[in-house]
């Protein structure tokens, strides 16, 4: 460690004005303070500070973020073994063909979306945030793993910039920069960002995989994309045709978006991150209050005209990308409500809306990220009632005192 | 029966360090300053100029803006400094002590509103006190609603003035009796659950528990009764009721002080008694831990002390030192990715969250400034009816209306301690409320 110390001090001079290197600041800045904690001290107020930085709270996101990753790399392989009617799945195989279809989507992501932040922190003069460790890694997850590699570069630079930056970087957005780049590439492209053929990987890769072809009664709609287009009450299947229990949902060996299928990874990851204290617990159980409560008042006024209205509320749960969004979207600090109170409000209708989108309108099988956007828009309002209510409690206080 | 509050929103940090025997050292200083800008409000104008003698209790200082409140020498001796920065600012007036004579005002004249006041400014005691709104020294014209006096000190390795008080009963009450005259309201006395302080007439004794920032005159009035707009309320602790008492009973000001000198670099931590404005070295002589790293000589505690090194003074309203590491000497390798159970945090993804254990914290930020990123951390460690975010942001944007709305009369820099401490976007909380109460002062 200590050369490494004494080779970054020696290197340091070339990164700072005038030195030949200077463009690149914020780039050695932001490697230096990831390799060693800065030793800045304070220099007003207090004279100690708790251990825990922006750094350590987007770390344990990506943490919890993890299982739902690797989950989603041995789906996409299994989903294709399947696909192609393997009879045998060997594990280590279709974790490195789920492996290698990430992959590009990831580096593609991260690539964009850091380059944009190291060239805005160079222009502004800042230090690098750390935000969109975290949006790199949920875009490649919440996205088909079909989307073409360009479109995820262009929608990523899209919400970066016009998202993000422009309000001032992390911390001042309005909307969820990940769930942006998903609204973008799914109202830009909606030909390739939804259908029955996006989710589900159809060609092998380095000689790994099979061709899935869906001329041969394979189909690779999502459960609640059958759903939205069957009759009442019918069992939404598998990509080869046997039905889909609610156990597989669970488990999450479906088709669906990348890393939100498995609900059990996504509560691996609710708990670390509840039991980090990082994501708040108040809108994670409000959005599944939420979910549960609109599931069950769908669900008792069910009607075929609206076949998702059959779904029971566990399965509303289970299916989509509702859990994930719970989880992982909803409780971004910066765009939820952050007050008390409002964080109730905002989840519960985050759940009420996803499902209420769901079930009631048929142009969108899923409605989770719509309600997340919808209710991003309006965490604002939620906080300016709650705020409200602080500055009447006061204004009341002072007349009886008066 | 004594009136209870129990505050559930708080921290105590374990820091290593405290002070546990109750034997006091005596510590005479070679230099004390009076130092104006430990007394907010007041803008100096110099009563003495270099060599002058002084005995304990002659003016120093006055205030342009009243001139009968005054700033006194803590001891008898030499004025062997005034100390002037940028502007002519005055810094600090610096007196070598020398003999012991000390002026004795005529306090049994001191009857009514008027004359205890006039009594108070000119010994020194009045800008001893804080008011809000402002969190400044109190005011000519003040009618304080109440006053709000404490008896516990929560912050951390803060020794207990009760026990400091214990004696003191008298001047206590003649304190109280003093005070009475100048609010038509009540006087608060703040005091740990369990305590055994007499009940004082005249005054209202109500228990907190000990979960800092009770132990804060400003919460504890928060919880009992808060300020509203338009009123003034005053603050002070138990230390400065007594001395107001003593100088009642016998006309003279006492500036004795005793003082705990702790935090982990101190090779014994003790109690000393000194005076006020001794200097650091004195104090501190002897007894720093020579580990060769570099060290932080806080007058006050961690988290609202000021950082004066072992060339600086005792600052007002200090009764406390604290020498931890600086930390800049420190090359911590991935430090965001700890494991390591000394890291500091009440964050449970720190293995030192679940150790019962002292810690010994250095001054580093631990990490980068940010923009406000997570929500609800202020409020589970600011035990007020008030929005700790939302006022900050009032702050910061400078709008007046939604400050008053959201409630900054009721708060001091001192409240949001530890909302800065436990910030993960490191914002300077504390620097940006002072800032925001001298803005607002200066508007209105």
């Amino acid at each position: 460690m200590k050369a490494l110390r004494n080779y970054l001090n020696r290197v340091k001079p070339n990164f700072e004005p005038g030195g030949k290197l200077h463009a690149f600041r914020s780039v050695f800045d932001g490697f230096e303070t990831f390799l060693f904690t800065p030793n800045t001290t304070s220099t007003s107020g207090v004279n100690i500070h708790d251990s825990l930085d922006s750094k350590r709270v987007m770390i344990i996101v990506v943490m919890a973020l993890m299982p739902c990753l690797f989950f989603g790399m041995y789906n996409t392989g299994y989903q294709n073994w399947l696909g192609a009617g393997a009879q045998s799945f060997p594990f280590w195989e279709i974790m490195l063909y789920g492996f290698l279809a990430i992959l590009p989507r990831i580096a593609v992501t991260y690539i964009v979306g850091l380059g944009i932040e190291f060239i805005v922190a160079q222009w502004r003069r800042e230090e690098i945030q750390e935000g969109f460790l975290v949006t790199g890694i949920l875009i490649p997850l919440i996205c088909p793993i079909e989307t073409p590699l360009w479109m995820l570069a262009v929608a990523t630079a899209f919400s970066v910039i016009f998202v993000k930056e422009v309000f001032g970087g992390t911390g001042y957005n309005v909307f969820n920069v990940a769930l942006v780049t998903r609204a973008f590439l799914f109202f830009a492209y909606p030909a390739q960002m939804s259908g029955d053929n996006v989710f589900v990987s159809t060609r092998p890769i380095l000689g790994l995989g099979y061709n899935v072809n869906y001329a041969d009664g394979i189909s690779g709609a999502t459960p609640l994309g059958q759903i939205a287009t069957s009759g009442a009450g019918e069992q939404p299947l598998n990509i080869i045709g046997d039905p889909i229990s609610t156990w597989d949902a669970f488990l999450g060996l479906i088709p669906g978006s990348f890393g939100e299928t498995s609900t059990l990874c996504i509560l691996i990851g609710a708990i670390i991150l509840l039991w980090t204290g990082i994501a708040s617990w108040r809108i994670i159980l409000s959005v599944v209050a939420g979910g549960l409560f609109m599931g069950w008042v769908a669900n008792t006024f069910q009607t075929p005209t609206y076949p998702a209205s059959f779904l029971s509320p566990l399965d509303q749960l289970l299916y989509g990308g509702f859990a994930f969004a719970a989880v992982f979207m909803a409780t971004d600090p910066v765009t939820a409500a952050r007050t008390g109170v409002g964080k109730y409000v905002y989840g519960f209708l985050v759940g009420v809306v996803a499902i209420l989108i769901r079930v009631y309108n048929n142009g969108y099988p899923e409605g989770a990220m719509l309600a997340v956007l919808l209710m991003n828009a309006l965490a604002p309002l939620i906080d300016y009632c709650v705020v409200q209510a602080n500055i009447n409690r006061r204004m009341r206080r002072t007349k009886t005192s008066a | 029966m004594r009136k209870t509050i129990n505050l559930r929103k708080g921290l105590n940090l374990n820091l290593r360090g405290g002070v546990e025997s109750e034997d006091v050292t005596m510590v005479t200083p070679s230099l004390v300053a009076v130092i104006p800008d430990d007394f907010p409000g007041f803008s100096p104008k110099l009563d003495v100029a270099e060599g002058d003698i002084v005995e304990a209790g002659t003016p120093l200082m006055h205030d342009k803006n009243c001139e009968s409140v005054k700033l006194v020498s803590p001891v008898a001796g030499k004025v062997s400094a005034v100390v002037r920065g940028a502007r002519r600012k005055i810094e600090r007036v610096v007196i070598a002590p020398e003999g012991n004579g000390s002026l004795v005002h005529d306090a049994a004249k001191a009857t009514s509103a008027e004359t205890v006041k006039t009594l108070l400014m000119e010994s020194g005691l009045w800008a001893m006190m804080r008011r809000r709104p402002y969190a400044i020294i109190p005011q000519a014209a003040d009618k304080p609603r109440d006053i709000f006096v404490t008896a516990m000190d929560t912050a951390p390795l803060a020794w207990d003035p009760e026990t400091l008080a214990a004696g003191k009963t008298a001047e206590i009450a003649a304190g109280v009796k003093a005070l009475k005259l100048l609010t038509s309201g009540n006087i608060y006395i703040g005091i740990k659950n369990g305590s055994q302080m007499p009940d004082i007439a005249g005054a209202e004794m109500v228990e907190f528990n000990t979960l800092h920032p009770a132990g804060n005159a400003g919460i504890q009035a928060a919880n009992i009764r808060p300020v509203n707009k338009g009123e003034v309320i005053w603050t002070l602790d138990i230390i400065t009721l007594a001395r107001i008492g003593a100088l009642m009973l016998t006309g003279k000001a006492d500036f004795e002080t005793t003082v705990a000198v702790t935090g982990s670099e101190v090779k014994t931590p003790r109690l000393i008694k000194t005076v006020d404005g001794a200097d650091m070295a004195q104090l501190t002589e002897g007894n720093i831990v020579n580990d060769g790293r570099n060290h932080r000589i806080i007058s006050g505690n961690v988290l609202t002390g000021i950082p004066v090194g072992n060339d600086g003074f005792l600052r007002f309203p200090y009764r406390q030192i604290t020498v931890i590491p600086e930390g800049d000497d420190a090359d911590e390798f991935m430090g965001w990715a700890s494991l390591s159970p000394s890291k500091m945090s009440t964050n449970r993804s720190f293995l030192g969250h679940f150790l019962n254990r002292a810690f010994s914290p250095d001054a580093r930020l631990q990490g980068g400034r940010r923009g406000m990123i997570m929500s609800g951390e202020y409020d589970k460690v600011f035990p007020m009816d008030i929005l700790p975010e939302y006022l900050i942001k009032a702050i910061m944007s400078r709008d007046i209306d939604q400050m008053e709305a959201l409630g900054i009369y009721e708060v001091a820099p001192e409240d949001f301690a530890l909302c800065e401490y436990v910030d993960p976007s490191k914002l300077e909380l504390q620097r940006i409320v002072r800032e925001g109460l001298d803005y607002l002062r200066s508007e209105i």
